[in-house]
């Protein structure tokens, strides 16, 4: 049997269709200059807004602007505030990114084990899902109560902002694993406790990722709250500040730059998932 | 002293309890294989054969009766007993290499081992310029090869196979027939094949036993004799078809006008 026959010789990779090499300039541009529309209208929509004297609150786009260069290296208003952008950014990737990592390392485990083993399902499940519903805005007081006035207030924010969706996404991927791929397994030679290892985790990959990508995303959704416990450093911490001092742009300077990082950090997660998912045909880039 | 068959099932039977319901999906079957035949179970759906299947398999016990392998009872799956599904099964995140060696590095042969046979049945199933593809990247048929291919370098003795062409086209599903009749040709192989197609069964096997529903049970055994390779449009095999397909479709209640 060679494979010189309609199936193995003339059978091309299946592969994701590629659109043809793009012709202009315009073609290849085009996804990025339809992505610019909405953040260009609103952006004129506010330069509108605040030129025509709609609102007095609010600063304009270019005043915006300035005081972002200030906030980040400073020599317009030289205050308290100019030139800590990167403070206040590094205190919050900090605790972002740790109490990301400490949910992952806690939820990620558990998960695998609600999903597979019985006792563990029948002992924490119920209790999970009642803690679930509660927002994790409703643990502020009681977290200040229990961590003091401080960062580790925030962490514990973040880590339980992140913790459920990459618990339940971990359990709901062990959980669907098709069950023909066990059979499969066991009639190779994996039985058993292997199985975990050889079927479960990469079938649960999937799911798990997607958890990790949602558990980012609200832990970077979390930290102004979790930076509201009277910490003096962190982009929520500015935000607080910025309103109590009635400085609008300072607010919006902050906003921007937790959109920017959180973004940034999610691009870097799905970076990493299409690299690890590349099999998938769902993930493959 | 008798011989002792690669394959010996004794009175097996299957009832499944869905809810306050007792389904008896397969009745008093007997069936002895001995090494190197191709045998091929064929019938209706609800016949049983693909229960029969999966408790040689291993995958369900059986609720009477016995299943033998070389007259050691069957207990659950095994490599000496590979299985091939009729949706692949195949792991999605191995490549071809992988899903292939996968047997063989469970079952902890050394890496260079591994490495020599995974070759040895990429090339066998022609599958050479695929070897690091995905099975998402390939067709149905190249996905059957390498479901094939993984249990044989898994050094199964018998291969069970489970309607594995009947999600394939006409072109691929004959194909797919030759090549396997030319394995098993080489290997010597014993083949335990679910069919639903009469002909099919009869161009593949040595023997085919044909099952009934209601409840499932085994109907009959018929000897093919017919030389290989064998002529689909053959007189002599189209006589052996009208008279399977009559003992077949005798046992389907007729249609209400």
């Amino acid at each position: 049997m060679t494979g010189t026959g309609i199936e193995g010789g003339a059978g091309a990779l299946a592969a994701p269709a590629r659109r043809p090499a793009a012709s202009g300039w315009l073609e290849r541009t085009r996804p990025m200059l339809l992505a610019m529309i909405v953040p260009a209208l609103l952006l004129a929509l506010w330069q509108f807004a605040t030129t025509q004297g709609w609102t007095r609150l609010i600063p304009t786009p270019a005043e915006t602007a300035r005081y972002m260069v200030d906030f980040a290296v400073g020599g317009v208003w030289d205050d308290a505030f100019s030139a800590t952008l990167h403070v206040h950014l590094l205190a919050s990737v900090q605790r972002v990114y740790g109490g990301f990592a400490l949910a992952a390392l806690v939820a990620v485990p558990l998960g695998l084990m609600i999903g597979r083993i019985l006792l563990v399902r029948q002992l924490l499940d119920p209790f999970l899902q009642l803690m679930r519903p509660i927002p994790v805005t409703a643990w502020l007081p009681l977290s200040m109560l229990l961590f003091g006035l401080g960062p580790r207030s925030a962490f514990f924010l973040v880590f339980l902002g992140a913790f459920y969706p990459i618990l339940l996404n971990t359990v709901f991927g062990v959980r669907s694993v098709e069950p023909r791929l066990f059979e499969a397994a066991a009639m190779l030679g994996c039985g058993g406790r292997a199985q975990f290892y050889k079927v479960v985790l990469p079938a649960a990959l999937p799911s798990i990722f997607t958890g990790l990508r949602l558990g980012l995303g609200l832990a970077w959704f979390v930290i102004v709250v979790g930076e509201m416990t009277g910490v003096p450093q962190g982009l929520g911490a500015v935000i607080m500040d910025g309103r109590t001092l009635s400085r609008t742009e300072l607010v919006i300077c902050g906003m921007i730059v937790i959109g920017v990082a959180g973004y940034v950090s999610d691009r870097l997660v799905v970076a990493l998932m299409n690299r690890l998912l590349r099999w998938s045909p769902t993930h493959a880039a | 002293m008798a011989e002792i068959p690669i394959l010996g099932v004794r009175g097996v039977g299957k009832t499944y309890a869905l809810g306050e319901q007792r389904i008896e999906a397969l009745r008093g079957a007997d069936l002895v294989v001995r090494k190197g035949e191709f045998v091929c179970l064929i019938g209706a759906s609800g016949c049983g054969k693909s229960t029969l299947l999966r408790i040689v398999a291993g995958f369900e016990p059986p609720s009477t009766g016995t299943a033998e392998m070389w007259g050691m009872p069957i207990t659950g799956p095994a490599p000496d007993r590979g299985m091939v599904f009729q949706d692949y099964g195949l792991f999605p995140w191995l490549t071809v290499r992988q899903n292939i060696g996968f047997g063989p590095a469970a079952r902890g042969r050394p890496r260079a081992e591994v490495k020599a046979t995974v070759e040895r049945f990429v090339e066998l199933v022609g599958l050479g310029r695929f070897a690091d593809a995905w099975p998402h990247q390939l067709s149905g048929g190249m996905k059957q090869r390498v479901a094939i291919a993984r249990v044989l370098a898994n050094d199964a003795e018998i291969v069970l196979m489970d309607e594995p062409f009947g999600a394939l086209d006409a072109m691929t599903r004959e194909r797919l027939q030759d090549e396997l009749l030319e394995i098993w040709q080489r290997t010597r192989l014993t083949v335990l094949f679910v069919t639903h197609s009469i002909e099919e069964a009869i161009f593949l096997a040595d023997r085919v036993v044909v099952m009934e529903p209601g409840p499932g049970r085994i109907a009959s055994a018929h000897t093919i004799d017919l030389p290989r390779p064998r002529d689909v449009a053959s007189p002599e095999f189209n006589a052996i078809r009208r008279d399977l397909g009559r003992r077949l479709h005798s046992h389907h209640a007729p249609k209400a006008a």
